[in-house]
């Protein structure tokens, strides 16, 4: 096998497994964002610091994201909508994934293009059918890769991929969640 | 050697009624015991499994105390006292060949099942006459989830299949059974210190297989024509809603990818072992059908569901074992059937034991040389 280059350290993410498999507290992280109503329906979200292994972590920067809706929905369009933001998510989870897995398997890539769309009846959160869902009906991701691989192995990167994203996980399965007033 | 019941005891009481080996006949094989049948591709039944063991116990003259159940094995003396249901015996040595599959692993979300869910596990299932009629909720994917699934739908009533990770294999490839294959390439010879993950090895489901006369696979695709309806794994049951897994097509795309990589590796062994020619050509099957949109939920209160079936798999029960060699997830610490910090203690049968065959009949015997011998020299050296 030669060696490959995604830029991806796959021998810190194998050692961090060992390590974490006999640390099950140190694995528990927090991940933490703060919006701030800006006007209408324009969101600020503001996304540094998190924690885990035992500590509080801080990214190297502050990330800033405007949400807003568009025009046809009579809204000020700032930034993305809301249920844009998954797809955002949903893309960098999977596409860190390939990468990953590609190192892991020794699969040198040399372009990862993917295309999201989600399927989304609004009159869900219209409230005009109450049969409707708010959320997306169907995702689909469409991978077009580009690697020193098989067909077959890069549909295996890609599956891998699905089977080990926490965004994948966090939006085909159900979670809990508790919204409070402080 | 202590019994609880009697010989092949979980065999003649702890299966449901349809249900034949998953091994063809001819690997029905022992140290000087053999299938000598009409019939080598078949599947024995639990009556012919039972004797078959029972046979062997008479050919190899062990020395079986039937109707001994043990109810703990503690450190003592530089060996083990172990107590049972007739009294104790000290032993220098203790080989645990209990199983892994004493209970049934039910997860515990099926304590949110509503109350008026009848709610069946495979070491009680014994067949459709015992089921209410009605809908029937198949959770897992394994060979008995597939095989429960289908005779419950065969019974006509309304079946749905929660499939999470799982191992599609055909019945036949090439002409010869599938785990003719297993055995004849070497996959099923891989020893414990060569598996890559080993972990992930034993953890590994069934492979969705069953073992009936006409030689038919058993797989998603047989299970969707009979009108089988699949939904993904099983996350949560909330307000009396069960909730599935929207990711049912990565699981699928997940073991259609690996089946087609063992079967490439059967192909090009038998290109290298020169027997090609004596099997059939290469054989590709078509890709799982994935329902288009699956169900992401169904509400267990509207009489849909009147059964739920936890095909969720079987752990082993070591709540006798009185020596600390169990870990958090209840599994035993061991080296190829050597227990971890135990000296004298020693485990036969669990999966991969030794080698990717052990937990099959055929598979016993090399794990038992080696373990027996281990178990000599320890003796030999501690005497």
């Amino acid at each position: 096998m030669t060696a490959v280059t995604n830029g991806v350290n796959v021998q810190a993410l194998l050692d961090a497994r060992e390590v974490l498999k006999g640390a099950p507290e140190a694995a528990q992280f927090t991940w933490r964002a703060s919006a701030s109503w800006q006007s209408g329906v324009h969101s600020q979200i503001k996304v540094e610091s998190f924690f885990g292994l035992g500590e509080e972590q801080n990214h190297q920067a502050e990330s800033v994201f405007e949400a807003d809706h568009p025009a046809i929905f009579a809204a000020t369009d700032n930034g993305i909508t809301p249920i844009e933001y998954l797809l955002v998510g949903l893309a960098s989870c999977l596409t860190a994934g390939v990468a990953s897995v590609a190192e892991n398997r020794g699969i040198q890539l040399r372009s990862v293009e993917s295309k999201l769309e989600g399927a989304h009846d609004i009159r869900g959160i219209l409230g005009a059918d109450s049969d409707v869902r708010n959320g997306f009906n169907d995702i689909k991701v469409t991978f077009t890769i580009d690697a020193d691989a098989s067909k077959q192995e890069i549909e295996a990167l890609v599956a891998q991929s699905q089977k080990r994203s926490a965004v994948f996980d966090a939006l085909s399965n159900p979670t809990n969640i508790t919204v409070e007033v402080a | 050697m202590l019994e609880r019941g009697e010989v092949a005891n979980s065999w003649r009481n702890e299966r449901w009624d349809s249900l034949r080996l998953l091994t063809p006949n001819f690997q029905s094989r022992l140290p000087g015991l053999r299938y000598e049948g009409q019939d080598p591709d078949g599947y024995m039944t639990m009556g012919e499994v039972a004797d078959f063991i029972e046979a062997f116990a008479k050919v190899s003259g062990a020395p079986v105390r039937t109707g001994v159940t043990v109810t703990s094995v503690r450190s003592a003396g530089g060996g083990f006292m172990i107590t049972h249901s007739g009294g104790e015996i000290h032993s220098r040595t203790v080989v645990i060949a209990s199983g892994a599959c004493n209970l049934p692993s039910v997860p515990p979300l099926s304590e949110a099942v509503p109350a008026g869910v009848v709610q069946l596990t495979p070491l009680r299932y014994r067949g459709p006459a015992q089921v209410p009629d009605g809908g029937v909720l198949v959770v897992g994917g394994s060979a008995t989830g597939v095989q429960l699934a289908a005779e419950l739908r065969q019974s006509g009533r309304p079946v749905t299949l929660s499939v999470g990770e799982h191992v599609r294999l055909p019945r036949t490839y090439r002409g010869r059974d599938v785990l003719w294959w297993m055995d004849a390439s070497g996959v099923w010879d891989q020893r414990h210190d060569e598996v890559e993950d080993l972990e992930r090895a034993r953890r590994l489901p069934s492979p969705q297989l069953a073992g009936t006369p006409g030689r038919a696979t058993l797989g998603l695709n047989e299970l969707t024509s009979m009108g089988v309806e699949l939904v993904g794994r099983l996350a949560a049951v909330r307000d009396g809603r069960a909730l599935f897994s929207g990711g049912l097509r990565n699981v699928i795309s997940l073991s259609d990818l690996k089946m087609e990589r063992l079967l490439g590796t059967f192909d090009e062994w038998a290109t290298a072992d020169g027997c090609a020619a004596e099997v059939g050509p290469p054989e590709r099957f078509e890709p799982t059908r994935v329902p288009e949109r699956s169900r992401l939920q169904l509400d267990l209160a509207s009489g849909e569901i009147r059964t739920i079936v936890w095909a969720t798999g079987f752990r082993p029960d070591y709540s006798w074992l009185g020596v600390p060699v169990v870990d958090a997830k209840g599994q035993l610490q061991h080296e190829g059937g050597a227990v971890t910090g135990s000296p004298g203690l020693y485990a036969l049968g669990l999966p991969v034991l030794r080698r990717r065959k052990s937990t099959f009949i055929c598979g016993i015997e090399d794990d038992a040389r080696e373990v027996t011998g281990e178990l000599a020299r320890h003796l030999a050296s501690s005497g």
